[in-house]
């Protein structure tokens, strides 16, 4: 493994150094029938499930064939997704906000080759590579995080999470059965790299227990006023301990922090601060569902995804809990509501008393709001509610 | 014979969904593989590594990805996220597992020759295995080591014309939807917006100089297919300020059941028959919308362009013809303080080219939370604890009803001293004059 140089010096960094370019523009890379047409489209439709089609003013017409995707994957099945792409759609190819891939063709009669030929790729453990599906009234890729693959912070793994649910969930990927489409993301712990607050369905993993103080390290590691600081419930003050060292068994004081246990709401802001205040624990670790978001404006205003479900541990590898959650919710929104209803929507009409009763949930006191003044116009201050 | 056996992880090779794990054993045999062709600059089992130390989160629950550190390129404070393994000794190949963020051309689009060359620098210096793609926009490389990340940045500027996104309490990766490119409901230019935008604010993406992290998300229409509503500091969603463009005998032909709603998108089950009553006049937001003499009729007026009517009949309504955008201020997830969603705080802007008055609206945000915001604070954090009147204030904002939900219910007011006739400054003996103690 010898080193090989791309032609940087580190003896003189700035000799030629290139910066500040920014990505390359967008221009460069649409296909034909795209660019010879933005901003000139008509209408589409979905011709089949993961089949769009857009018209253009021209008359020109572009296919688009969405198909899944892991979101983590490795150059070997990049550089299949390109051999399709060079197969069929001239080299060119398209990734969407939500993971998926899409394959762009020009003239009807190019879809059903390409389908075939991405339906026909599977992996060495019997999983699609590339999963054709969702578009409409149905359930389109989870979007999700990190999780115990690249993430210091997680209270769960992401990509096993959304594994098991998009294989419970699959037949929903590739229909369209649902009242309106069904956004479901996960995140792997309250910092949320993602929209997964305002999701039809969220899986968020969450941790349960305070963090442990290692009082040996933590005032080499930490700065502890901004550990201090950067607890929104004020439960830790810094502190001094005494401590044998390991090595000599000399006793000696070190400066650190006191948290108060009954004060942690175990949102991790202090471990992000301060390396030595670390939360992962197997048993306090797991996941909370929250139900109801959404982003679009259209019918309702956006909204805020809510905690309907306050723990679900982490049984590795298949989560068979959270499997059969996700399948009661589903079913029991795609039985309650009616055409164009968002989860959300769906609840608020029929009520949160009776989205308990039909997803057959139990409802805790977990799931009441006590954090802060927001808390308060939560609880139902009418005698509007049904037995 | 694999390095580390994986008895739990090969659970998750079944079923229909594309299985990770077989990604990463498919990646792990193919590096092997290639070993005589790829002068590998990190060590060639780092996808094994990678899979033994997943395996053992599975089987304990626990993480093992020590905290951060701070790695990057000379000149750059974001665009690396420093990543390194609490078990270096049993997994040497991962032992240093740094991310680099590399910003993603508008909306996502590649021609596959530029894709590949990044796979065949990202074989050569890292792990070869990516995200497509992070949360925030950006193609993700997961995996490389310390030494590695001035060699690969050298490349992707010298060879691949292309730059790192952000990371840390700087602008992040700007995000768009895919907007004129290929949707009839685009009423801006999203990509060419983001596009600019980008390079405009290069120095602000690449050298942390804010509170805090900074999102630019564009949807060029109130469907929010980028979600910027929920989760950037300025949202930008694409609207319209005259009349819904209608054409009657498209309409007539979703009310004859010749073309299925909603672009098709309920095939799936039988909704029954199209009611244009029921499906789109009765679930109008405002109720601005009725047929007369078989015409739909729309009183725009009222209309608040949730899009519902646009969604289900694509073909017989088209947005309006005097285009722009709306600007929401301070959207973001949970931490700290609860989740908050973009306030609505310029209405109507036009989006053209060279987009000064965008320019000058995000630079009296950034001027106003770089002077006021504590550290790690965002934006929305700022507003709330500052007020939506003092954003105005800064923006030069003239408040409006269309900027609350409903006005106060509390009469609290910070009356300014200038506002008030006499101001604040008043004699104790001449009050005295008029009231006996």
């Amino acid at each position: 493994m010898a080193f090989i140089s791309s032609g940087y010096n580190p003896d003189k960094p700035m000799e030629d150094r290139i910066s500040d370019i920014g990505p390359r523009h967008y221009s460069e890379f649409l296909p034909p029938v795209i660019k010879n047409n933005k901003g000139k489209w008509l209408w589409h439709e979905i011709i089949e499930p993961g089949v769009l089609m857009h018209k253009a003013e021209s008359g020109d017409e572009v296919y688009t064939v969405r198909v899944g995707s892991p979101r983590l994957m490795g150059t070997e099945t990049i550089r299949e997704a390109l051999e399709i792409a060079d197969k069929h759609c001239d080299g060119y190819i398209r990734f969407t906000t939500r993971n998926n891939i899409e394959y762009m063709v020009d003239s009807k009669d190019k879809v059903g080759p390409l389908k075939e030929d991405l339906a026909s790729r599977k992996h060495s453990g019997g999983s699609f590579m590339f999963p054709v599906g969702g578009t409409g009234a149905g359930l389109t890729n989870i979007v999700h995080t990190q999780g115990w693959v690249h993430c210091h912070t997680p209270a769960t793994d992401a990509s096993g999470t959304v594994k098991v649910v998009l294989d419970e969930l699959f037949e929903d990927f590739q229909q369209m059965r649902l009242p309106a489409q069904l956004r479901i993301s996960m995140a792997c712990c309250l910092n949320m790299c993602g929209a997964v607050h305002c999701s039809d369905i969220a899986i968020l993993g969450y941790h349960r227990k305070p963090p442990l103080i290692d009082h040996e390290h933590l005032e080499n590691l930490c700065e502890i006023p901004l550990a201090v600081s950067a607890c929104p419930t004020a439960a830790i003050r810094p502190s001094k301990t005494e401590i044998t060292d390991p090595k000599t068994g000399e006793k000696k004081s070190v400066k650190t922090v006191a948290i108060k246990n009954e004060r942690c709401m175990f949102c991790g802001n202090c471990y992000t601060m301060c390396p030595a205040l670390p939360l992962t624990d197997a048993e306090g670790d797991g996941l909370v569902i929250m139900a109801g978001g959404k982003v679009s404006n259209r019918i309702s205003n956006p909204k805020f995804s809510k905690v309907v479900v306050a723990f679900i541990p982490n049984e590795t590898p298949r989560w068979p809990q959270l499997a059969k959650v996700m399948r009661q919710m589903v079913e029991a929104y795609a039985k309650g509501a009616r055409k164009y209803e968002r989860v959300g929507d769906w609840a608020e009409r029929i009520g949160w008393e009776r989205f308990f009763e039909a997803c057959d949930l139990e409802f805790t006191h977990h799931l009441i709001d006590d954090f802060r003044d927001p808390a308060y116009y939560t609880w139902r201050q009418t005698t509007n509610f049904k037995f | 014979m694999p390095k580390h056996e994986t008895p739990l992880l090969d659970q998750l090779e079944s079923g229909p969904w594309p299985s990770f794990v077989s990604d990463l054993k498919r990646q792990s045999e193919a590096r092997h593989a290639k070993k005589n062709e790829i002068e590998y600059q990190i060590p060639e089992d780092v996808v094994d590594d990678l899979l033994g130390v997943l395996e053992l989160s599975y089987k304990e629950g626990e993480v093992h990805w020590k905290h951060g550190g701070i790695v990057g390129v000379f000149g750059y404070g974001g665009g690396v996220i420093g990543r390194y393994c609490d078990q270096p000794e049993q997994f040497p190949g991962v032992a240093h597992f740094h991310t680099m963020r590399v910003n993603q051309p508008a909306a996502k689009y590649y021609k596959t020759d530029f894709l590949r060359s990044l796979c065949d620098l990202w074989d050569f210096r890292g792990s070869g295995l990516t995200n497509m793609h992070g949360s925030t926009g950006d193609i993700v490389f997961l995996g490389t080591r310390t030494e590695q990340l001035e060699e690969i940045f050298y490349e992707l500027t010298h060879n691949l014309n292309t730059d790192l996104g952000g990371s840390g309490s700087n602008l992040r990766t700007p995000e768009c939807c895919l907007g004129e490119s290929r949707c009839e409901w685009a009423c801006y230019d999203s990509q060419e917006l983001c596009y600019h935008l980008t390079l405009e604010y290069q120095d602000e993406l690449h050298r942390p100089a804010f509170p805090y992290k900074f999102k630019f998300k564009f949807d060029a229409c109130p469907n929010g297919c980028v979600a910027s509503i929920a989760r950037s500091d300025l949202s930008f969603i694409g609207t319209w300020r005259d009349e819904i463009r209608i054409d009657q005998e498209a309409v007539a032909a979703y009310v004859g059941g010749e073309i299925a709603p909603n672009g098709g998108a309920h095939a799936g089950k039988d909704w029954g028959p199209f009611d244009i009553q029921k499906e789109v006049n009765d679930l109008c937001p405002t109720e601005c919308m009725w047929m007369e003499d078989g015409k739909l009729k729309i009183n725009d007026k009222e209309c608040t362009r949730c899009m519902h009517c646009l969604n289900v009949m694509p073909r017989a309504l088209r947005i309006g013809n005097d285009r722009g955008l709306s600007i929401l201020c301070g959207a973001k997830a949970p931490i700290l303080d609860g989740a908050q969603m973009g306030s609505l705080l310029v209405p109507f802007i036009k989006a053209e080219d060279p987009y000064d008055e965008i320019k000058e609206v995000i630079e009296n945000v950034w001027d106003w939370w770089m002077e006021e915001g504590k550290n790690r604070e965002r934006i929305g954090e700022t507003m709330k604890r500052m007020g939506f009147q003092k954003l105005l204030e800064v923006t030069g904002i003239k408040p409006m009803p269309q900027h609350v939900q409903e006005p106060r219910t509390n009469p609290y007011i910070f009356w300014k001293e200038e506002e008030v006739p006499g101001g604040f400054d008043r004699d104790i003996a001449d009050y005295r004059s008029r009231h006996q103690k």
